[in-house]
């Protein structure tokens, strides 16, 4: 695999495929955020969890400081967006009338459950808005490497880091595979092009049919 | 209503609990959060999305040893936050943001509390009431209330009506309903009807003082303004 930049677009523009309008589509930080320039259907809305509907990418010279997604990154504003408060926006979330997240993952089993907020240990103090999206959003999207900076796999027989919800996550896509998740096991349903089936295997720790 | 920063931050007091609006540095009142820093004051409890970042907005009241506890959503953004944590100089309560939030928004609406699925099953669950409602698991959450907000608006015209800009509004007017003294920095002060009544987002009843905003973030980061 080449290197980071164009594994994590790889893994962002099959995730994008899987969107299609019109729907509500809330982004997490990381590869997820990637997303949003590979998505081609206009009547795909985003929705960032800081307060708006309607994000779209925002050139340097129309940066406004003001103006950020739940990255605190720029972006800008789409024909037809709105602002709201915070509380509003998690009702959006909790409501059900988001349709999708993808989120990005510290680890994932084969149950679909998702660890992506604490690690025993380290200063990572910070859950944001993540329960909220696992337990509110019709559908969640996973957006993962497939293995970790020291190379273990990141889709695990069962996470050791704290759940963050007890509801499985829908798909989950890395560099490698795509995986759907049904009755809370895996199921590949796709490999990545030039990929073996003998390479993910290698890869996942996991269990998961074919 | 209008007061300069000095007098409208009289009203804190040590170990009070202090609610401060804001999205990381986006949408925080930075002059207001300045100003509790020129203050000599204690033990605070800080409700709050972040604590800032290193050495920006709350960061300063941190390394200022002026905050007892935080409560928010998500302290990684300042990483100094958990060195404070392991050292044991800082009491954490973490939350979902969206319960954050909502139970901000139920202290300002006059409710005890509220049943959510948010977190259920997880360790921030632990020790919860949890409750089953038409076949659903939820965990009880209390509403949140402070003795001092300090909150970022756009625009105030001299009633303390607001209107906010873009996603600098995020906490800000839950903030504005949830505490016993409210107090807003403004980038611009109106006369009263110079507003749409329609666009009004915190009605003038919840703000109790206005400031003018002297610390405004841009693209090149925090700058004083000289007025």
């Amino acid at each position: 695999m080449g290197n980071k930049q164009e594994m994590q677009e790889l893994i962002a523009k099959r995730a994008a495929k899987e969107l299609t309008g019109p729907c509500v589509v809330n982004l997490g930080i990381g590869i997820p955020t990637l997303v949003a320039k590979f998505i081609e259907d206009d009547h795909v809305y985003l929705h960032t969890e800081n307060g708006l509907l309607g994000v779209i990418d925002v050139e340097e010279d129309d940066i406004d400081p003001n103006l950020v997604n739940a990255g605190k990154l720029p972006v800008g504003e789409a024909v037809g967006a709105a602002y709201f408060n915070s509380a509003e926006s998690f009702a959006m979330i909790r409501g059900k009338h988001v349709d999708a997240a993808i989120l990005g993952v510290l680890q994932v089993d084969q149950t679909g459950s998702i660890a992506n907020w604490a690690v025993p240990g380290k200063n990572i103090m910070g859950v944001g808005g993540a329960m909220d999206l696992l337990v509110g959003a019709k559908k969640v999207i996973v957006t993962t490497t497939h293995t970790s900076k020291d190379g273990k796999s990141k889709i695990l027989k069962e996470c050791t880091y704290p759940i963050t919800s007890t509801r499985s996550v829908d798909m989950i896509i890395t560099e490698l595979a795509v995986f759907e998740v049904v009755d809370k096991t895996l199921k590949l349903v796709e490999r990545m092009p030039g990929v073996t089936i003998e390479e993910v295997r290698e890869k996942t720790e996991a269990d998961f049919t074919e | 209503m209008k007061k300069n920063i000095e007098d409208a931050l009289s009203c804190v007091e040590d170990h009070h609990i202090v609610m401060v609006g804001g999205f990381g540095l986006i949408g925080a009142p930075l002059t207001l959060i300045d100003g509790l820093t020129k203050k000599d004051v204690k033990g605070l409890t800080i409700i709050s999305n972040n604590l800032g970042e290193a050495g920006k907005g709350l960061g300063i009241l941190l390394t200022q040893n002026k905050i007892k506890k935080a409560v928010g959503s998500y302290f990684t953004s300042n990483r100094e936050v958990g060195d404070y944590y392991q050292r044991g100089e800082i009491e954490l309560q973490l939350l979902p943001q969206g319960t954050l939030a909502e139970s901000i928004r139920a202290g300002g609406a006059g409710l005890g509390g509220y049943y959510t699925t948010t977190g259920v099953g997880t360790q921030l669950a632990e020790g919860k009431e949890e409750r089953e409602i038409n076949g659903i698991k939820y965990i009880f959450e209390p509403a949140i209330r402070a003795n001092v907000a300090i909150i970022r608006a756009w625009k105030a015209d001299t009633l303390g009506n607001l209107v906010y800009y873009k996603t600098a509004r995020n906490f800000n007017p839950l903030m504005a309903t949830a505490a016993d003294v409210v107090i807003a920095e403004v980038d611009e002060m109106v006369e009263p009807g110079e507003l749409d009544a329609e666009s009004i987002v915190t009605p003038h009843l919840y703000v109790d003082y206005i400031v003018q905003a002297k610390q405004i973030l841009t693209k090149e980061g925090v700058v004083t303004n000289g007025q």
